[in-house]
C-alpha cells in the first residue's frame, strides 16, 4: 500500500483562500479536510449597531455575491419590522441580483474553472488546443471575451444599483433608485448584447435551445460553443463520474417577487421534493476553531477558538438541515425547480452535473433577466418607506450564485442583538460534524484520482472547482 | 515588469472590481503596459505547490518582484500572531508574509481600504485585529512600519475605496510602469491624487439640491442626502461623481449616500450610516472648508427661496416637474 499526505493552498481561482489536506492511498484520496482560514468575524461586529448598518456591512462579506448578502440583510430587517417591497422594487431588486448572479456564473465558468483544462497535463487530448486557445488563463480568447461581456453587462449594476460591488440600493422597503423610461431600455438592450455573447460563444446557439434541453443524452449531445467544447473535455475524462456529492440538495428558491419565488423551495433527496423547513437548520461546531453548541442560527453564537484547539481544524461551522449534510448552487436550484435536464442529473451530482447545472441556470437567467427588465414600470412606485423595526427577529434567505444564504438577526431596543449568517459554501465546504459525517465537498473528494508525482492533483481541482466556492462567505 | 497579488482579510470584492475594468479589459490592459502577473488569486493558472514555489523563490531572491498588490487588511489577532489568517498551504501567517515579502517589491501597493487602513474588518471592535499595511485606521504604522518604504523608495500606495474603483488600480499601475508616479502624486494619507483630490460632491447630480438645501428625508427622493441621511460626499476623497461606476452609476446616482469609503474609519461613523447626526439642526460634519455660521445664513436663505420645481422634486422619487424654459430677452 502506498500512502502520502498533501496538502494543496493557497487553492486559488476560487473566492478567497482555501487550504484542503488529503490522505493518498493508492493513487486515490481516501480522505480529505476543508480548512477555510480566514477568520474575519462579522458577526461579532454587528450587535450593539443600528439595524440599519447591516446593509451597508454585510454585503463587504464578500465581493463576489455583494448583492445577496444585502438580499438576505434587507429581507430579514423586513422580516422583522413587517415591511413589504411594492411589486416592483421587487422586480428591480431581482434584476439587480439576477445580474450578479449571472456575472458569477460567466466569471466562474472561464475564470475559475474552464483555465485548469488548458494545463500542460493534458496536453495531447483531442480538445486541448482548443482548451488552450479558448481558456489560458488571463489570455484564452473565451476569458477575454467573457470578461469584457461581464464587465458590460454589470452596466444594469450601474444603473439600478449605482455600483458593484456593494450597493446600498436594496432596502427592506424596495429599492433606492427608480429607472426611468430611459433606463429601462439602456437595460433591454445591455441584455440584448450580453445575450449575444451567450449565443455566440458560450451555447453556440440560442439559449432557449440549451435552456430546453429534456435529458442527458441531448446534454452529451450538445456540440457548439463552450458549452459544447465542455461536453468533449466532460466525457473525455469521465466528468460524471467524478466528486460525487450527497444528492440532497437544498435550495430556498430565487427572487421573491410579489407572485411568490421565481424558482422552487425545497429538498431533493432520492427523487422527491420535499418542503424546506427552516427550523431543522442547525450550525455544529464540533469541529470548528468555533465555542459554544450547536445551535439553531437564531440562536446561534460566534466565539472564536482563539487557541484553534483540536479537533477543531477551520474556521468555518457546519450547518446540517435535520442532521444530514446538503448541497446547494445552481444544480441544486435547477433539481428543486424540477428542470427535467437537472431532475436527470440529480443522482449522478457529478463535477459534469454541477457544471452542466450552472450552464442550464446562465440559460435560464438570461429568459428570465429580459422578462424581468421588460416588466419595469417606470411610473410605478419602487419604494415604500417603512418605520424601521424597534424590536423583534427575522429571517432572509436567498439564492447566491452558489447557493442558498441566510441571516438571522434580532433586535432589541433598537440595536443588532444577534446576527447569524449562513452561507451558501459554508453548507458545501463544512467541516465534519460531531457524528464524525463530513461536509459535502470533503465526502466528494474520497475517490479523486492522484496520479504519480502530484502535488496538487488535477482531478481534486476540478472536483473543488465544480462546487464554485467562495470561502470570503464561509466564515465572515 | 511583474506583479503579484495577494489577497487576505477581506472580501475579494476589489478584485471583482478590478475585473469591471474597460476599454480595455484588465488582462490587455495589462499586457499591453509589460506587467507580466506573476501570480493572481482570481486569475492565474497556478495553484497549491506551485504558488509556494513562486513564492519561495521570490523570498530567496531568485524571483525579483517590481509590484506587490495586497487586498484586504492583515489580521493581527488572536494575541497577536496573526493566525486568524495563515495563509493557506503554508503555514505561515499573512501578517509574516506580508512583512517578509513587502521589502522585496520595488513598490507595495494596498488594494481598497482594508489593505490601505484596516477598513470594514476592523468595524465593531475589530474582533480580528484588522490593521492595514502602513495605516491602523487614521494612524500610520500597521502590518509594516509607518516608516516603510518599498525599494523605490516610496511608501505603501494607498488604493483606498470599498471598493476601489477598477480605474484607479490600472491607472497606478499604468503609472508605475512607466515610474511616474512621485511623492508628489500621492496625498497625504498615501492615496493617488489623480482621484483622491476630487470630492465626491463634484458632479454629483444632487448638487441644484444641495444648493437650495433640498434636502431628500426617505432614501429613494431625490433631494440632496447631506442633511438627513448621511452624505458625506462634500468631504469624502473620490472622483466617483466625475468617473462613473459600472457605466454610468455612483452612490449618489444610485440614490444612497457617500460613506466617505475612501476614508481611514469610514467603518465606524459613530452613527447609523444612513443617517445624519445633527446638533440643533445641523449636520455635525460639514465640508471642513465651510463655516458653520455660513452654512446657516446659506441654508436659511437657499431654503426660503427654493423653486417649487427643486422643493416638489426633491422629496419626489422622480421627477416631477421639469425645469421650464429660459425666458428670452
Ligand atoms: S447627495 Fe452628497 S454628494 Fe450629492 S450633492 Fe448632496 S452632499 Fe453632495
Ligand atoms: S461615493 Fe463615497 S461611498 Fe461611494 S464609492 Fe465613492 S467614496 Fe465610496
Amino acid at each position: 500500500m502506498n500512502e502520502r499526505q498533501l496538502i494543496v493552498g493557497p487553492f486559488n481561482r476560487v473566492e478567497g483562500d482555501l487550504e484542503i489536506r488529503l490522505e493518498v492511498r493508492d493513487g486515490a484520496v481516501a480522505s480529505a479536510q476543508v480548512n477555510a482560514p480566514l477568520f474575519r468575524g462579522f458577526e461579532m461586529m454587528l450587535p450593539g449597531k443600528d439595524p440599519r448598518d447591516a446593509l451597508t456591512i454585510t454585503p463587504r462579506i464578500c465581493g463576489i455575491c455583494s448583492v445577496s448578502q444585502s438580499s438576505a440583510a434587507a429581507l430579514a430587517l423586513a422580516d422583522a419590522g413587517g415591511i413589504d417591497m411594492p411589486p416592483q422594487g421587487r422586480i428591480a431588486a431581482a434584476l439587480l441580483h439576477g445580474v450578479e448572479n449571472m456575472a458569477d456564473h460567466v466569471t466562474h465558468f472561464h475564470l475559475f474553472f474552464m483555465p485548469d483544462f488548458a494545463r500542460p497535463g493534458y496536453d495531447g487530448r483531442a480538445w486541448h488546443d482548443r482548451a488552450l486557445a479558448r481558456f489560458t488563463a488571463m489570455e484564452g480568447s473565451a476569458a477575454r471575451r467573457a470578461t469584457e461581456a461581464r464587465a458590460q453587462l454589470l452596466h444594469i449594476a450601474g444603473i439600478l444599483g449605482g455600483k458593484w460591488p456593494h450597493t446600498l440600493a436594496i432596502q427592506p422597503g424596495g429599492v433606492t433608485k427608480a429607472p426611468d423610461a430611459g433606463e429601462r431600455v439602456r437595460i433591454l438592450a445591455t441584455l440584448r448584447s450580453f445575450r449575444r455573447f451567450l449565443e455566440d460563444s458560450l451555447f453556440g446557439a440560442p439559449v432557449e435551445a440549451f435552456a430546453a434541453l429534456p435529458d442527458v443524452a441531448a446534454l452529451e449531445s450538445w456540440e457548439s460553443g463552450d458549452a459544447g467544447l465542455f461536453q468533449a473535455i466532460s466525457a473525455d475524462l469521465g466528468l460524471e463520474g467524478t466528486g460525487i456529492g450527497p444528492r440532497r440538495y437544498l435550495s430556498a428558491g430565487a427572487y421573491p417577487l410579489d407572485t411568490g419565488r421565481v424558482s422552487a423551495s425545497g429538498v431533493w433527496e432520492g427523487g422527491q421534493i420535499t418542503p424546506f423547513e427552516t427550523g431543522a437548520i442547525t450550525e455544529d461546531l464540533s469541529h470548528a476553531w468555533m465555542l459554544g453548541d450547536t445551535a439553531h442560527p437564531a440562536r446561534g453564537l460566534t466565539e472564536p477558538d482563539e487557541d484553534m484547539a483540536d479537533p477543531g481544524y477551520s474556521w468555518c461551522k457546519a450547518p446540517r438541515l435535520a442532521g444530514r449534510t446538503v448541497e446547494v448552487g445552481a444544480l441544486a436550484r435547477q433539481v428543486v425547480d424540477r428542470h427535467p435536464l437537472a431532475l436527470a442529473l440529480a443522482a449522478e451530482g457529478s463535477v459534469r452535473a454541477r457544471i452542466a447545472g450552472r450552464l442550464l441556470e446562465i440559460a435560464r437567467l438570461q429568459i428570465l433577466l429580459e422578462d424581468l427588465a421588460r416588466s419595469l414600470d417606470p411610473s410605478a412606485p419602487f419604494m415604500a418607506p417603512a418605520p424601521w423595526p424597534r424590536s423583534g427577529t427575522g429571517a432572509g434567505l436567498v439564492e447566491a450564485a452558489r447557493g442558498t444564504l441566510g441571516h438571522w438577526l434580532r433586535i432589541e431596543e433598537g440595536r443588532i442583538a444577534g446576527y447569524q449568517i449562513v452561507a451558501p459554501t459554508t453548507w458545501n465546504f463544512s467541516p465534519r460534524d460531531v457524528t464524525g459525517a463530513p461536509g459535502p465537498v470533503e465526502a466528494a473528494l474520497v475517490g479523486a484520482e492522484v496520479r504519480p508525482g502530484e502535488e496538487t492533483p488535477l482531478s481534486v481541482q476540478h472536483i473543488v472547482r465544480s462546487f464554485d466556492p467562495c470561502m470570503a462567505c464561509t466564515v465572515h | 515588469m511583474n506583479l503579484l497579488w495577494l489577497q487576505s482579510a477581506g472580501c475579494g470584492g476589489c478584485t471583482m472590481s478590478l475585473l469591471c475594468a474597460e476599454t480595455p479589459n484588465v488582462f490587455d490592459l495589462l499586457t499591453d503596459a509589460g506587467i507580466t502577473t506573476l501570480w493572481h488569486p482570481s486569475f492565474s493558472v497556478q495553484t497549491g505547490a506551485e504558488v509556494r514555489a513562486l513564492l519561495a523563490s521570490i523570498e530567496a531572491g531568485e524571483t525579483p518582484l517590481d509590484l506587490l498588490c495586497i487586498e484586504g487588511s492583515i489580521v493581527t489577532g488572536p494575541k497577536g500572531t496573526g493566525r486568524y489568517h495563515m495563509l493557506a498551504g503554508t503555514g505561515r501567517a499573512m501578517l509574516d508574509w506580508v512583512q517578509s515579502l513587502a521589502p522585496l517589491a520595488r513598490d507595495v501597493l494596498a488594494v481598497g481600504t482594508c489593505a490601505a487602513y484596516g477598513g470594514i474588518t476592523s468595524a465593531g471592535g475589530n474582533p480580528a485585529g484588522a490593521v492595514g499595511l502602513a495605516y491602523d485606521g487614521r494612524f500610520g504604522g500597521g502590518a509594516l512600519d509607518a516608516g516603510f518604504r518599498a525599494r523605490s523608495g516610496r511608501p505603501v500606495i494607498n488604493i483606498a475605496g470599498c471598493p476601489t474603483h477598477p480605474d484607479w488600480v490600472t491607472q497606478t499601475l499604468l503609472l508605475l510602469a512607466e515610474d511616474r508616479l512621485g511623492a508628489q502624486d500621492l496625498d497625504p494619507l498615501g492615496r493617488p491624487r489623480f482621484y483622491a483630490d476630487h470630492l465626491v460632491h463634484h458632479a454629483c447630480p444632487k448638487n441644484e439640491y444641495y444648493e437650495y438645501k433640498a434636502s431628500a428625508r426617505e432614501l429613494s427622493e431625490l433631494g440632496c442626502m447631506m442633511e438627513h441621511l448621511g452624505c458625506i460626499g462634500t468631504q469624502a476623497h473620490g472622483d466617483c461623481n466625475i468617473r462613473p461606476w459600472n457605466g454610468t452609476g455612483s452612490c449618489t446616482r444610485g440614490n444612497y449616500p457617500c460613506i466617505n469609503c475612501t476614508a481611514p474609519e469610514f467603518e465606524e461613523p459613530r452613527h447609523p450610516f444612513t443617517e445624519t447626526p445633527t446638533i440643533a439642526g445641523i449636520p455635525v460634519g460639514l465640508p471642513s472648508d465651510m463655516p458653520k455660521a455660513w452654512f446657516m445664513a446659506l441654508a436659511s436663505l437657499s431654503k426660503a427661496a427654493t423653486p417649487k420645481r427643486i422643493d416638489v422634486n426633491a422629496h419626489s422619487d422622480r421627477l416631477k416637474i421639469p425645469p421650464g424654459e429660459g425666458k428670452r430677452k
